[in-house]
């Protein structure tokens, strides 16, 4: 899945999509996952990079981790497949 | 070292809709209830657990006791059975004064039971049985008359009985709030009232001691008392200008509202909620500046229940998993129900985590356990994600709910009571398959499948 190419996300974690004028705040893991995703990481690869900075496990990592790319879904941030 | 992990979260922004109390503020966790680490409560005695202080009861009670007896010479509580029964929450409220106010044949035996003297046991209430007369009359209690039916049992017990019954009657009267509760006792605006007190003075077999109302319950504006305080004493001057008799107390009831939030309030419960100061000046000045013999002034009962220990209770339980419904909501299924949590039907209940500070926080629906779909604690709550296993606690659920909780699917939780030491003491065991089958019986054909 790819983000939205017109998405602009600050540093400071406030996303905003050009095509519906929504907008958005993120807290700081999922500012980093978000920008992640817009470089084109895979999920193993963004799981991989968390794991190494945050004291979190694999599985607790992918629950939480698909429940905020549902969200996205929710919120119809990536590009039409 | 790695830093600690957060779950990531996105939150879409209301633009043009900011909250009216401005911005968010940072949501604090209630890390103790009174000294003990929430984790370390629920790991001994299990989750969800009620948890009560003691410390905040005393202190609620003496608040009340003040505002009162500094505006009003003669003052006496009544402790609410109805609102919280643990004999350890009575105890407390009667170690500090309190007589009890009982609304049952249960609640009376359960009074008597905790060493309250017969005498400083008030009968309340619609339903009382012919064997519950006996025993208060017996005991010298006060009971508060509801109707005419119950009026004339008492008058017939009274006949072969060697004590004069000490009665009084609850009146119910209009004092400008909705809903009129007009249920209990005799109407004060046509005439009702009027016509039980002639009966019983005229009657001669019973000793008017008293006055009683209750207007109604969670009552958010003081001046409804004084409208109550001023038309009791009213009733009370003209016992004492037609028969010359004293009425020896006048028994304003409960209702005091807590600082729990209503469901569909715009403000909440702390910004909105009288103090006792305000219910205390209402109330004391309608009886002072009555026409009521100020040599004689009777003695101010108060029977409030809610306001007295809504505050010293608290719930403490466990999530038990995250879930997005079909809209893409967020809800949160956790082990306390609305079973154990009654008043979560009428309260936006505050509820925070154990632990954790954080500005992030996403609008949750929290379900309780229960398969039923009223299980719903908070419809729409910003509330932080929590785990699995994380803890939470929902303050101000010291009234009613361990009285009114069902016994429904799941057992229903401990109860424990901390000091004012900063111990905990388990008052009221966790129910088990045993405490529920306990009274159950089985047909012999049915022994065996």
């Amino acid at each position: 899945m790819e983000l939205k190419k017109n998405l602009a996300i600050s540093d400071t974690g406030f996303v905003f999509d050009a095509n519906s004028g929504e907008s958005y705040s993120l807290n700081p893991i999922g500012l980093e996952i978000l920008n992640y995703l817009k470089q084109g990481l895979k999920d193993d690869e963004i799981r991989e990079k968390i794991m190494e900075k945050y004291d979190v496990d694999a599985s607790t990592f992918d629950l939480v981790y698909f429940d905020f790319i549902r969200t996205l879904q929710q919120f119809d941030l990536f590009e039409k497949s | 070292m790695k830093l600690p992990f957060e779950r990531p979260l996105i939150k879409k922004i209301n633009a043009g809709m900011p909250s009216k109390f401005g911005l968010k503020p940072t949501i604090k966790p209630i890390e103790k209830v009174d000294g003990i680490v929430v984790g370390d409560l629920l790991e001994k005695y299990g989750s969800p657990l009620f948890v009560i202080s003691e410390q905040t009861i005393r202190e609620t009670y003496r608040e009340a006791k003040q505002a009162f007896e500094t505006r009003y010479p003669k003052v006496q509580f009544a402790w609410s059975y109805k609102t919280n029964y643990m004999n350890a929450v009575c105890k407390i409220f009667h170690q500090e004064g309190s007589w009890a106010e009982v609304v049952s044949g249960m609640e009376y035996d359960k009074a008597l039971h905790n060493g309250v003297k017969g005498s400083q046991i008030i009968f309340n209430g619609p339903s009382k049985s012919r064997e519950d007369l006996v025993k208060a009359i017996e005991n010298d209690s006060l009971i508060h008359i509801d109707h005419f039916d119950e009026l004339f049992l008492i008058l017939e017990i009274a006949q072969s009985s060697d004590k004069k019954p000490k009665v009084a009657i609850r009146v119910n009267m209009d004092t400008g709030i909705y809903p009129k509760w007009d249920r209990f006792g005799f109407n004060y605006e046509n005439g009702e009232a009027w016509e039980a007190l002639n009966r019983i003075m005229l009657s001669e077999k019973l000793e008017l001691v008293g006055l009683h109302t209750h207007i109604g319950t969670y009552i958010m504006t003081a001046e409804a008392y004084r409208i109550a305080a001023a038309k009791l004493a009213d009733l009370a001057y003209n016992v004492e200008r037609k028969f010359k008799h004293n009425i020896r107390y006048i028994d304003l009831g409960g209702g005091f509202a807590s600082k729990n939030t209503l469901k569909g309030a715009y403000h909440t419960g702390i910004d909105t909620t009288p103090t006792f100061e305000e219910y205390a000046e209402a109330i004391s000045g309608a009886l002072i500046s009555s026409n009521l013999n100020p040599e004689k002034l009777p003695v101010l009962i108060l029977e409030t229940g809610r306001a007295l220990i809504d505050d010293a209770g608290y719930i403490l339980g466990t999530v038990i998993a995250n879930k997005r419904l079909s809209d893409g909501r967020r809800s949160l299924i956790v082990d306390v129900g609305v079973n154990m949590l009654f008043t979560s039907f009428w309260y936006e209940h505050e509820i925070y985590p154990a632990k954790g500070e954080t500005q992030f926080t996403e609008e949750t629906t929290i379900y309780g356990p229960l398969c039923m779909n009223i299980d719903v604690l908070r419809a729409a709550i910003d509330f932080p994600v929590l785990k699995s296993g994380d803890n939470f606690v929902i303050k101000r659920v010291g009234a009613y709910n361990m009285t009114q909780w069902m016994q429904f699917i799941h057992n229903r939780p401990a109860i424990v009571l901390i000091d004012e030491k900063g111990e905990s003491h388990l008052i009221r065991e966790h129910e088990t398959l045993e405490t529920i089958m306990h009274h159950e019986r089985l047909p012999e054909h049915l022994s065996n499948i």
